[in-house]
Order: structure tokens, then C-alpha cells, then sequence
């Protein structure tokens, strides 16, 4: 179709214009614009809008984007979207330039000796299942691996799960979401006996508090925050801002409360101490639907090789609870926090307080925590001690970073323990998949094998000797990097990476396949509110790239899974996804049939009888609650809750003289994670070029360092040299710092620490001491 | 051929007299938020040159508070 260059001039500055009103839109809720120019702005042009949702983040904006002369050319909100109701944030706006940047991957590389040579696809593919075969034949099938992501879709994981786990028979299968969301899943597990909120974003209309546990929503989940101040707008509510720095969203908080790192889990406690002081206890609810129980203490940090842990719960009463708590009075956890007893109380009034709903939001803060099922299970004592879950407005709502980081890693279970219903260890489980795998059950191994950062080290060792590596980039996200990489490139190895884009993994690489994005394939994502999203392909990928789907079943026919593979090539996506939903079967967790997922920005499962089960566990709006009361934590064979006994215990390594300060390590809203995408949109590079290490005004002025001064940061692990930032974006307190993870020219975590969370296996990247020097 | 787009803040009550300001200047497109003091603004330059020399005319404007970039676009030259 020919478009003059003078209407193609006008139609981008209306994109421009809208795109600033989308932005302003996010940024000041209710701004208005008059009407007649809103009508102005491009309907439909001659473009033709397609849903999907967002690439990015795991709020899971629905999003339709323009397709034009088979090119993404724009991106809008879905207004018929219920999760962002029309809004887009910077990224979601501009998400369609990251399939076109200059040097994207489109044709297959294999190492040879040590130049990258382009290949052919079958090539390519060949060589790496004969490398998987031969690797299997001289070290076993657990030399094998493959290392996903909360950016695989749906279809993705279910392959790969099924060719590791089911046709080779190796437990071998990690995602990144270990790095950011294992610890809200054993936080479910360990409370509630299933994962994933029980709630749903609708509880954002009905709530009166937001309480914000370490979670900077304004920059990492944009779209929702502007929820929040909408309903501040319209209703009045309160946002409190819970962090260990000062950041957009403080600013934007009514009230800001700042605790010393790791000291959340004392805080959290001192509230609990003052439910049960002042009779807040919702006591028919704690009775009827919850029970009592502490674990191990002292559990380590899982800092050395081959670490292991295992929980031993113990029922306890309630009055051995509450004596528990009488070491986190809020005068005692003033001291220990640097929260104010006047602070804290604050906090518990308003959970206490039985005439206001209240939503704690989290995220990284809690999960990349070395105690954080631990910081999970006491947010979640907090509501149900007041009874305040599971209804609309009520509602512990642990938020995800990726796409489908609850939809793939989470849902489909590619984790090492886990399968799509769940897990390893359960012989019952394994035979159910087994089944609708088509394997001989033992096929499927009891044992899991290696968490993320133990599989990154089995590989340091030469215990796994092949790695697939698919959409993501543990070359910049592993803590502690140099170890990791160092460890992939010794002799004897095998990488293979699918990416999209030349990252600090594919340097790792032996062979690299292109990857076809997003919407250059067909496929489906699920959120943080148990939505699945479905979106068809609408243009191609360029080159030779390939989905990662197609990539690993022409991979696995190749090792001959054909009975397992039979997928045609025109309805691959539909097949597995109606194979997957068979694991699903059931009230608890039944997925919609693909037509309504295609027919609507997404659904929420449990999808029954036509209908999505908006609020879990509690009997009004939950098919599956099955017992008589109108509360039944069904995970749990009794149907109740737990409320856990867990004390506060300080960080894997604290500030000393030596290293004197704080490192926390986060992100920022331009960029998605390791920027590889991101940093390939121009608008969101030139806003936020490089990485910086954000110091506290008061420390910067007494080491003489301004914004823009070299400064030298040094942990037990290496050092690091980034310019300052005083007073910027963000406020880090006194002798803390904080750096943002998304450049790969200054990869903050070459000095972090690889402590983990020893139930969730999850690192803490929040916590590690550094000293601090200008340069 | 550069299209950018800007949220334009205004110094309090000074939101008038930006929107004259920017709708005296060629290369811009303005429309003023109607309950906010924020005004979007849509240059249109030839060149990067150009856009320079626009840009730094724009920092001179004394009712502007700040200018936030929103959007960048490089129109083509031909289809
Ligand atoms: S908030 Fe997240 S999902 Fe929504 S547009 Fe932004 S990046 Fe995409």
C-alpha cells in the first residue's frame, strides 16, 4: 500500500502526540485533554490492531499493536483490557522498535575455532542434537540442561519440560524466574499449599490501604501504580511506601517509611505483636481456617557448593505464637529496624483496622531475600491474623517481573522439582504426566537435581557439560558473575543459546540460534493475577529465526521423540496448549479453551464452567471450595492456612569496617532487565544511557562526590567503577548504595554475593556490603 | 527527519503563557493538558542539527518548568 511521505510524516506525529498523552496519562491520573483533539488522533489509519499482551513486564498490560505492510509499526494500550484499562507504560508503548534493532540475530552461529561461523538452521540444529546425544552417552543423561525463562511462553516451557524431564529423563530444567520468583512460590506452598495470588487486580478498586513491602511499583509495575492513583484520585486512598530507599514511588506515597535492609522481617512481626496486643485478631476466621507452625531456624545461606536444607514444620498453639512474639514489641524492633514505634503501629493500625480493606503489594524486595519464604509467610500471617485475604479489597498480592514468569515457570513447571501438576517426588504426579506424555513412567526421575545457581555451578565443576540456554541472559544476572562465566567457558563444554539479540551469553556460546519474538510467533503468557494471554502471529520473524517451541521439538525429533512430537508445523501452538490444559483438569486450576482465550484479553484460571474464579479460597466466588465453611484453603489436605512462626535473622553478609555500606541492586523504568531489548529502543536509551551507583546525599558530601563522579565500589568478590548519582532518581539512606543491573558495560553483579534464600533457593541481590570510594 | 514528542511542565500558573510561547515556534505542535500544568509538545525537524538549535531555544523559554521526552521517531525520508 503507498502512503506519501507527508501523510506518513503527519501519522508519526500523531503517534508522538498520543504516545505523550499515554505517557501523561500514566504519570498524572484523570489529566484530560479536550475532547475534539483526542478524536483527532489516528483510529484506525490503514493500520490493522491486533491484542497481545505487553513483551515485558508481568503486570500484563493488553496491548494492540499496528501492523502495517507486515511491519509492528505502533503499539496502544486495549482499552478492553482490564489490567491497564487503555494506559501503556514507556516500555509497552514502544515495545515494538525492540524486533528491529540493526544487529538482531537472523541466521544461526556456530563457534569454530573460536570465530562464529553462520550456519543454516538444520545445520545447526543437528549439531545439537548430536552434541546432546553424545554428551548423554559419556556423562549420563543429568550432563544434560536447559535453562529457560519467565519471558518463555507457555508452549515454550511445556516442550522443554517434557523433552528434559519426560523423554530424556533428567530434572535438569531451570528457569530465570529462580532468580526472582521461587520465593513467592514456596512462600504459597508453605501458607497456602498452592501458588499464585488468590486474589486478582480488581481488589486495586476496592481497596482503602496500600501497604507496599519493598516494591518501587512507580518504576517496576507503572501501569499498576497509576491504578493506585487513580483510586487515590477518586476515593482517597492511602499508599504507604515500606522500602529500605527513597524512590519515585515514595515520592509519590503518602506516607514513606524507610527500615534497615533484612530488618523486614522484625518489622513484620512487631505488626503481628500488635494485632494480638490490641484484639485486632479476627478470631472466628484464625479458628475456623488456620493453623500454627514454626520450622528450622539458623538455616544458613547456601554460600558453599552442594549446599543442602530441608524444612521440619512444627504445629504449634497459638499462645506459643504469641510468647514467640514477645521479642518483637515495637520498642524492641525500633532498635533493631530504625523504624519508629510510631511507625510501626501506624502500619498495624490500618491492618488492623476491620473497617479497611487492605492490599500489601511485593516483589523483589521480599523475594531476593536470603529469609524470604520466611518475609513471604509473615506478610501473609498479617492477613490472615485479621482475616483480610481471599475478598475482594483484601488481599496479600505478591507481584511478578516477567511476562510469564507465573504462566510458564510457574504454571507449566520448569523448575528441577516441578511438573505441569505437581512434582517430581510424587509418584502419583509422575504418572499423571507420564501419561499424557506418552513415557514409560520411569521415565520421569524422582530426584530433582540442581536449582539455578547450583546448576550454574554443577557446570563450573563439569558436572553438567551441556546447557541450552533459551530468552534470557544469566551472563549479566547471575550474582557473582565471573565464577559462573568462567565456569562456562572451561573446556569440555557445550553452550547453545536462542536469543534474539548478541548479549554477554551468546560470548558464552557455541552455537547461537536466532530466536523469532513475540509476535513473530504464536503463542500465550500468564501474569502476575493468573491471566493467560493469548496473541497470534503477526508478522515474521527475520531470517532463519525460529520460535524457541519449534527450535526444541526439531531438536528433540531429531533425538527420537517423534511419538512425543508429532506436532504439524501449522497448528503446533494449539496442540500443545490443548495437551498442556490436560494437566489442569479440575476446579482448582482449569485453563479456558484456546477460542476464549483468542476471543479476549485473557482469562483468569481457575476457568469454570465458563466463568473466571476472580477470588480463591473463599467460597462466595470459588467452585472449588468444597467444604461447608465460607473459607477453604483447599492446597492444604485440612483446608486451612498457615500462620508461621519466623524469627528475624540478619542478611548473609552485613556492612563491617572493611566494607562499610550497603549494596542493593534493582532495576529501572526504561529498561526491561538486561536492557537487551530495550537498550535497542532509542527513546529509552538516550533517557537512561548507562548504569550509575546512586549514594546518599549526605555520604556524597562528605566524600566529596557529585553526579557524575567516578566512584569505586569493592565487595569480597571484585570492584567495579561506575559514575555517581546524588540526589537523582532515586535516594539510597545513609551508607547504603544502590545500581540498577541493566548494562552490560558495568555488570553490577561481578560483585555480588550468591546467597540464597535456603528454601526457595532464590539469591538475594538486595544485600551484600561494599565499600565505597571516589576515583 | 526527527519527531519527537515532550510532556512540557509549566512554572504554577504560568501554563498560558508556555502555550504562546510554543505555538509562536514553527516546529512545534502544542496541546495543553486541560487540568494539569502540563503541556505536550510535538517538534519537527529537518535534521538533528536542527533540532539542537530548536531544543536550545526551548530551554530559554522562561515559563517552562522542565521538558520530559517522551517519544522519539525517525521519519523516513521516502516510503
Ligand atoms: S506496565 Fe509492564 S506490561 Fe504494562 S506496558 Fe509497561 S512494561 Fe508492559
Amino acid at each position: 500500500m503507498y502512503t506519501s511521505l507527508a501523510n506518513r510524516r503527519s501519522f508519526i506525529k500523531k503517534m508522538a502526540m498520543l504516545s505523550a498523552m499515554t505517557a501523561a496519562a500514566t504519570m498524572f491520573p484523570g489529566i484530560l485533554f479536550a475532547e475534539e483533539q483526542e478524536e483527532g488522533l489516528p483510529k484506525n489509519a490503514d493500520l490493522d490492531w491486533k491484542k497481545a499482551p505487553c513483551r515485558f513486564c508481568g503486570v500484563g498490560c493488553g496491548v494492540l499493536i499496528g501492523v502495517e505492510n507486515g511491519k509492528a509499526v505502533a503499539v496502544k494500550g486495549d482499552p478492553k483490557s482490564s489490567v491497564n484499562k487503555g494506559l501503556c507504560c514507556v516500555k509497552g508503548y514502544h515495545s515494538v522498535i525492540a524486533m528491529y534493532g540493526k544487529d538482531r540475530l537472523t541466521k544461526p552461529l556456530v563457534k569454530k575455532n573460536g570465530q562464529y561461523v553462520e550456519t543454516s538452521m538444520k545445520e545447526a540444529l543437528d549439531l545439537i542434537a548430536s552434541k546432546m546425544k553424545e554428551t548423554i552417552k559419556d556423562h549420563g543423561k543429568d550432563a544434560v540442561s536447559i535453562y529457560g525463562s519467565g519471558q518463555w511462553t507457555i508452549p515454550d516451557g511445556y516442550v522443554a519440560s517434557k523433552f528434559f524431564k519426560g523423554c530424556i529423563g533428567t530434572n535438569n530444567v531451570e528457569a530465570n524466574a529462580r532468580l526472582c520468583m521461587a520465593t513467592a512460590v514456596t512462600g504459597f506452598l508453605t501458607s497456602f499449599g498452592l501458588d499464585e495470588p488468590m486474589g486478582c487486580y480488581e481488589d486495586i478498586d476496592y481497596a482503602d490501604v496500600f501497604v507496599l513491602w519493598g516494591n518501587n511499583m512507580a518504576e517496576m509495575h507503572p501501569v499498576l501504580f497509576s491504578r493506585l492513583l487513580d483510586q487515590r484520585l477518586k476515593r482517597g486512598v492511602k499508599i504507604i511506601d515500606f522500602a529500605t530507599r527513597t524512590t519515585r514511588t515514595s515520592m509519590a506515597a503518602d506516607k514513606s517509611i524507610l527500615f534497615l535492609p533484612q530488618t523486614d522481617l522484625a518489622v513484620a512481626n512487631a505488626i503481628c505483636y500488635e494485632i494480638i496486643k490490641n484484639g485486632w485478631v479476627n478470631r472466628s476466621f484464625v479458628e475456623r481456617h488456620c493453623n500454627f507452625s514454626k520450622g528450622l531456624t539458623n538455616m544458613g545461606y547456601g554460600l558453599k557448593d552442594n549446599y543442602k536444607f530441608k524444612d521440619k514444620p512444627e504445629k504449634i498453639d497459638f499462645n506459643a505464637y504469641k510468647d514467640f512474639l514477645e521479642d518483637y514489641t515495637p520498642e524492641k524492633v525500633e532498635k533493631i529496624s530504625g523504624v519508629s514505634v510510631k511507625d510501626i503501629k501506624y502500619m498495624a493500625a490500618y491492618y488492623g483496622d476491620p473497617n479497611k480493606k487492605v492490599m500489601s503489594f511485593w516483589c523483589m524486595g521480599p523475594n531476593q531475600h536470603t529469609r524470604g519464604t520466611w518475609m513471604n509467610n509473615l506478610i501473609y500471617n498479617i492477613h490472615l491474623l485479621t482475616g483480610k485475604i481471599s475478598a475482594p479489597g483484601n488481599s496479600p498480592f505478591s507481584l511478578t517481573g516477567q511476562p510469564s514468569a507465573c504462566g510458564t515457570v510457574r504454571e507449566v513447571g520448569t523448575l528441577t522439582h516441578k511438573l505441569p501438576h505437581g512434582v517430581v517426588m510424587n509418584k502419583k504426579d509422575r504418572e499423571f504426566a507420564a501419561k499424557i506424555w506418552n513415557v514409560p513412567v520411569e521415565n520421569i526421575d524422582p530426584k530433582p537435581t540442581y536449582h539455578t545457581v547450583e546448576m550454574f555451578r554443577a557446570l563450573d565443576r563439569g558436572d553438567i557439560r551441556f546447557m541450552w540456554i533459551q530468552v534470557t541472559n544469566p551472563m549479566v544476572t547471575m550474582p557473582k558473575l565471573k565464577r559462573y562465566r568462567d565456569g562456562a567457558k572451561k573446556e569440555g563444554r557445550f553452550i547453545v543459546v536462542s536469543d534474539i539479540y548478541p548479549t554477554p551469553t551468546t560470548d558464552i556460546a557455541d552455537v547461537i540460534l536466532p530466536s523469532a519474538m513475540w509476535i513473530e510467533r504464536e503463542g500465550m503468557y500468564g501474569n502476575s493475577e493468573r491471566r493467560t494471554q493469548y496473541f497470534e502471529q503477526m508478522v515474521n520473524p527475520p531470517g532463519e529465526a525460529m520460535s524457541d517451541t519449534w527450535q526444541l521439538i526439531e531438536v528433540a525429533k531429531r533425538m527420537g521423540y517423534e511419538k512425543q512430537f508429532h506436532y504439524k508445523e501449522e497448528t503446533h501452538i494449539e496442540e500443545i496448549y490443548n495437551e498442556y490444559r490436560k494437566h489442569h483438569v479440575g476446579k482448582k486450576h482449569n485453563m479456558a479453551p484456546l477460542e476464549v482465550l483468542k476471543s479476549q484479553p485473557g482469562v483468569l484460571w481457575p476457568y469454570v464452567d465458563g466463568k473466571s474464579t476472580k477470588w480463591r479460597f473463599n467460597a462466595k466466588y470459588d467452585p472449588a471450595c468444597t467444604n461447608g465453611k465460607d473459607f477453604h484453603f483447599y492446597g492444604k489436605s485440612d483446608g486451612r492456612a498457615i500462620i508461621w512462626q519466623r524469627p528475624y535473622e540478619p542478611a548473609a553478609e552485613s556492612p563491617d569496617t572493611e566494607y562499610p555500606y550497603w549494596l542493593c541492586t534493582g532495576r529501572v523504568v526504561e529498561h526491561w532487565h538486561t536492557g537487551s531489548m530495550t537498550r535497542r529502543i532509542p527513546v529509552l536509551h538516550k533517557a537512561m544511557p548507562h548504569a550509575y551507583v546512586e549514594v546518599n546525599p549526605e555520604d556524597a558530601k562528605r566524600m566529596h562526590i557529585q553526579t557524575g563522579d567516578k566512584v569505586k565500589l569493592t565487595t569480597r568478590r571484585g570492584e567495579i567503577i561506575l559514575p555517581a548519582s546524588v540526589n537523582q532518581r532515586g535516594i539510597p539512606a545513609p551508607m547504603q548504595v544502590f545500581v540498577p543491573f541493566f548494562d552490560e558495560n558495568m555488570l553490577i553483579n561481578e560483585i555480588t554475593l550468591d546467597s540464597f534464600c535456603p528454601i526457595s533457593k532464590e539469591p538475594d541481590y538486595k544485600k551484600c556490603a561494599v565499600k565505597v570510594e571516589k576515583v | 527527519m526527527p519527531i519527537k514528542s515532550y510532556l512540557a511542565h509549566s512554572h504554577k500558573g504560568k501554563k498560558a503563557e508556555l502555550v504562546n510561547a510554543l505555538s509562536t515556534i514553527g516546529q512545534c505542535e502544542v496541546m495543553p493538558a486541560e487540568n494539569k500544568d502540563v503541556v505536550i509538545v510535538v517538534t519537527d525537524t529537518e535534521d538533528q542539527i536542527e533540532e539542537e538549535i530548536l531544543k536550545k531555544k526551548l530551554d530559554t523559554l522562561e515559563s517552562l518548568k522542565f521538558l520530559a521526552m517522551v517519544s522519539g521517531f525517525n521519519a523516513p525520508q521516502n516510503d
